[in-house]
């Protein structure tokens, strides 16, 4: 263990800690635009610098192991500045454009105007153009919002594994791109869209949906494959307008491309909204009322057990339903009906 | 999963076989991928296609389908011939190794590699790689289960795990993951014809006496049918009505035209449903449901992890959760002498949905002792794995960790049977089927997602290069495709990515359902379908 100061509180941490980690377990905070617990530390965004004693310039909490004894201090006039500024730098080429940008209210970089109370910009000056459109069909691409944080090119590589994406050009040029500056072409986890602090990559499907207000969050679990990925649903009255996956899952909210992206069918117009009966054979499927529907499923249901016995009837239930649900469907057909012909789609 | 997701990024080797697992669990692919990476843990793998994990992989083994019992009992060869097993693990926990051992004495590697076409170098290489490894794990999916030979190759795959010791412990297993949501959950429910909740055996005097006191009425002692014989018995006017809950077969089941006859041919036949489905649009009579984002109850996922599903949204219209529409349909029945059920059953449509919910839930939780320790107030925070026998346990990461239900596992004898069917000369090619990244079983979400839609490229064939080229069919092309139970166009894929002679196609697509051609050919044990192999003959349409 090493044991080491921190704003004068005293903490022990194990080899390899960070001095940044060991900040957080004194829950003393930093600002950060670059720093992500489950990716490698970088470095990027210089925010968290803290002063060291014996070490003269301020360096980053967040590359920095502690060692024994270190004395560090995150908090001081001369470092609110710097940090200060380097916002300042950041939105000096940015568009602010936050009326209509989809993370308005969701956006770190925004977070740390407001928090720096930064209005003007004494940076002035030439503004990035990357106004190219990206027509892949899942990530917004708008890159004159990129604060070249890096987080998305090292959760492509480092999680994903596919490096779809990296650091093209030099200085004021620099710009994330996939190769040859073409249309993104990847697996669309969307991991980079779910990781970016501003509003630089978006869903497209969340374009025009609601941002903040009057959205409410539901915690439940993805519906398609077992993996049982925790989502979150983001929805304005019935509507699901975005899903999202919390860090602190057992899938450490990481998601794919359907689990992410995939919802379009719950807000579908050709939902069934209606139960449908076909009164004549061979006729069509016409709209009824539930008691219509529910007289009609006892009476056929009734008669031909009573003619042909309980097992003449059959139930398939559903992977898609909850247990309760399919516990309850089980014991319809083996205590009401009284059969045990029930069975799912295990075999599919 | 006797083990779970996260004990992955541990395994000092991977073997996964008839899995395309990025793309069919991309997450679970991705701790598999983050393994390689962080724990340099080595990945076999075994699938006719060359699928994306095999850039990650030490060793690809290109099987032939439906050959793989023959290439597992060649690595379980050589790991005796080898004497890599793990003695002290054979002589504590199992039983019948010995004539286990005795019955694979012929299955060399040169033997398999006539049945599987992989070199027996390769199976030599992937016996060793596996059987020193101190944390072996195997992950299967549908590859492994969806043949005729389906409960062998899961024996098969169990007695690698047994020789090698890696049942039982973190960060190994034998792990099938499971294709959906709550296909784990529906099976502990007892939505399966032999099982009542839990996994107690309907056939069982003292079990089923049990719950006909636990719900105060008598039961049928007299196993029922599966899923796949339903489709038989409605064809020959044994089953007269049918009750079909969020389920698609004429989509999803192996030689869907049967299907189809089989649920037009019943009298009364119920469909309860999202969406119009393909399945929905035969029925008397059609119920609206809820979707997973306007309910209130729990899912159980691959790794038996019970996690709360909550509501978001209501459902559109008049609409029901499922569950109501159970209750309700329920208590409108009279069964017995007019005898109400006890629990669960009552009309509870002005309850809210989650205490609904959770009155099933604890009565499900008295009847199943695995989940005896899990409710929804602990479930608030994170899903729990069963079994969790009480309210102070914290859930079991992997199974089996001091014994085996049985006390001793047992190693099976599994002679290779191969495949039902067979190409011939007039049906020449193997086809094999799966899913894609993008697409989810019979596309009734995801291709209503529209965006999902956009990305997708619909329908193909993939058609090995060579093969291609002797039948002049240029990548993009539209084949005709047959087999002897049905026909389908669509356009080709020509590429190296699967071996000659046998060819993929995802089953996602009503405009080319993949299921028109498979067989249903049954295991007989548990009457699971040969969905992954059957013989077709492709011809150039354009």
């Amino acid at each position: 263990m090493i044991t080491l100061t921190i704003n004068g509180r005293e903490i022990s941490v194990s080899e390899g800690t960070t001095v940044f980690e060991a900040a957080k377990e004194l829950e003393i905070e930093m600002p950060t635009l670059c720093y992500e617990p489950r990716l490698k530390p970088y470095g990027g965004c210089r925010l968290c610098i803290v002063e060291i004693e014996g070490i003269p310039k301020p360096v980053t909490a967040c590359t920095t192991p502690a060692t024994e004894n270190m004395v560090v201090n995150t908090n001081s006039d001369y470092l609110y500045r710097l940090r200060r500024t380097i916002v300042e730098l950041l939105l000096s080429d940015h568009p602010n454009d936050c009326m209509i940008c989809t993370r308005a209210g969701d956006c770190t970089l925004q977070e740390l105007a407001y928090f720096y109370k930064l209005r003007e910009n004494r940076f002035k000056g030439e503004t990035r153009k990357h106004d190219r459109i990206d027509e892949n069909p899942f990530v917004k691409r708008e890159m004159d919002k990129c604060i070249l944080c890096g987080l998305c090119v090292r959760v492509c590589d480092e999680v994903q594994g596919v490096n779809a994406i990296d650091f093209v050009n030099r200085g004021f040029n620099s710009n994330i791109s996939p190769p040859y500056e073409k249309d993104l072409d990847c697996e669309f986890c969307g991991q980079c869209v779910a990781i970016c602090p501003t509003g630089a990559l978006t869903g497209k499907v969340w374009a025009g949906e609601g941002r903040q207000k009057n959205v409410k969050h539901t915690e439940t679990v993805c519906g398609y494959c077992g993996c049982g990925c925790n989502v979150t649903l983001h929805t304005v009255r019935d509507r699901v307008v975005r899903i999202s996956s919390k860090r602190d899952s057992h899938n450490q909210g990481w998601l794919c491309a359907k689990g992410r992206f995939g919802y379009e069918f719950i807000n579908k117009n050709d939902r069934l909204k209606t139960p449908l009966i076909r009164r004549k054979k061979g006729g069509e499927l016409e709209p009824a009322t539930w008691e219509e529907a529910f007289d009609l499923i006892v009476s056929r249901f009734n008669s031909i057990k009573k003619k042909y016995g309980p097992d003449a009837l059959a139930g398939l239930a559903s992977a898609r339903c909850t247990n309760e649900e399919n516990y309850a469907f089980q014991k319809f057909f083996r205590a009401v009906i009284g059969t045990n012909n029930i069975d799912h789609c295990a075999r599919y | 999963m006797s083990n779970d997701i996260d004990g992955i990024k541990d395994c000092d080797v991977i073997m996964v076989i008839g899995s395309n697992t990025t793309e069919t669990h991309p997450i679970i692919g991705l701790r598999m991928k983050q393994a390689v990476k962080q724990h340099e843990t080595s990945i076999i793998v075994a699938d006719p296609r060359r699928i994306n994990l095999v850039d990650y992989s030490q060793l690809w083994l290109s099987q032939k389908p439906g050959s793989d019992a023959a290439l597992i009992n060649a690595m379980c060869h050589v790991i005796i011939r080898d004497k890599l097993t793990d003695e002290n693990y054979i002589n504590e926990r199992t039983e019948n190794y010995s004539s286990f051992a005795d019955s694979i004495t012929e299955c060399d590697p040169d033997w398999a590699e006539d049945i599987t076409g992989v070199p027996a170098s390769d199976i030599e290489e992937a016996a060793r790689t596996f059987a020193k490894a101190k944390r072996g794990g195997i992950y299967y999916t549908m590859g492994i289960t969806q043949h005729t030979s389906g409960t062998d190759n899961v024996k098969a795959l169990a007695n690698l795990a047994l020789l090698t010791g890696n049942l039982g412990k973190h960060g190994a297993g034998l792990n099938p993951l499971r294709g959906q949501n709550n296909v784990q959950g529906a099976s502990d429910m007892g939505c399966v014809p032999v099982f009542l909740p839990g996994y107690q055996p309907v056939a069982n005097d003292e079990n089923r006496q049990r719950f006909e006191k636990l719900w105060g009425c008598q039961l049928s002692s007299k196993p029922g049918l599966t899923a796949t014989e339903m489709t038989p018995a409605m064809l020959e006017g044994k089953i007269k009505a049918v009750w079909i809950m969020g389920e698609n077969p004429v989509m999803s089941d192996p030689n869907a035209d049967h299907a189809r006859k089989a649920l037009n041919k019943v009298d009364f036949l119920v469909v309860q449903d999202i969406f119009l489905t393909e399945t929905a649009e035969l029925a008397d009579v059609v119920l609206p449901a809820a979707s997973y984002a306007e309910k209130e109850g729990t899912f159980t996922n691959t790794e038996r992890r019970v996690q709360r599903v909550r509501q978001a949204v209501r459902p559109p219209g008049s609409a029901r959760d499922d569950l109501s529409i159970i209750n309700m349909v329920s208590e409108r029945i009279n069964y017995g002498q007019g005898d109400i059920a006890p629990n669960g059953f009552r009309h509870l449509d002005n309850t809210k949905l989650i205490d609904k919910a959770s009155g099933v839930f604890n009565e499900i939780s008295t009847v199943w002792p695995h989940l005896a320790g899990i409710n929804y107030d602990r479930l608030e925070e994170a899903g729990i794995q069963w079994p969790c026998p009480d309210t102070d346990h914290p859930g079991t990461t992997f199974l089996f960790e001091n014994d085996f239900p049985i006390g001793r596992a047992s190693f099976s004898a599994i002679s290779w049977k191969g495949p039902e069917e067979r190409p011939d000369s007039d049906y020449p090619f193997i086809l094999t089927t799966g899913r894609v990244l993008y697409q989810y079983h019979t596309g009734t979400m995801t291709r209503r997602s529209q965006t999902i839609e956009n990305a997708d490229s619909g329908p193909f064939i993939e058609i090995n290069i060579n093969d291609a080229e002797r039948l002049n069919i240029a990548d993009g092309d539209t084949v005709l495709v047959k087999s002897r139970r049905g026909k389908v166009s669509l356009p080709a894929q020509v590429t190296d990515k699967i071996e000659a002679g046998v060819t993929f196609m995802p089953f996602h697509y009503h405009e080319a359902a993949a299921n028109l051609l498979t067989n249903d050919a049954l295991d007989p044990y548990c009457k699971i379908p040969e969905a992954k192999v059957c013989a077709v003959k492709i011809e150039s349409v354009t």
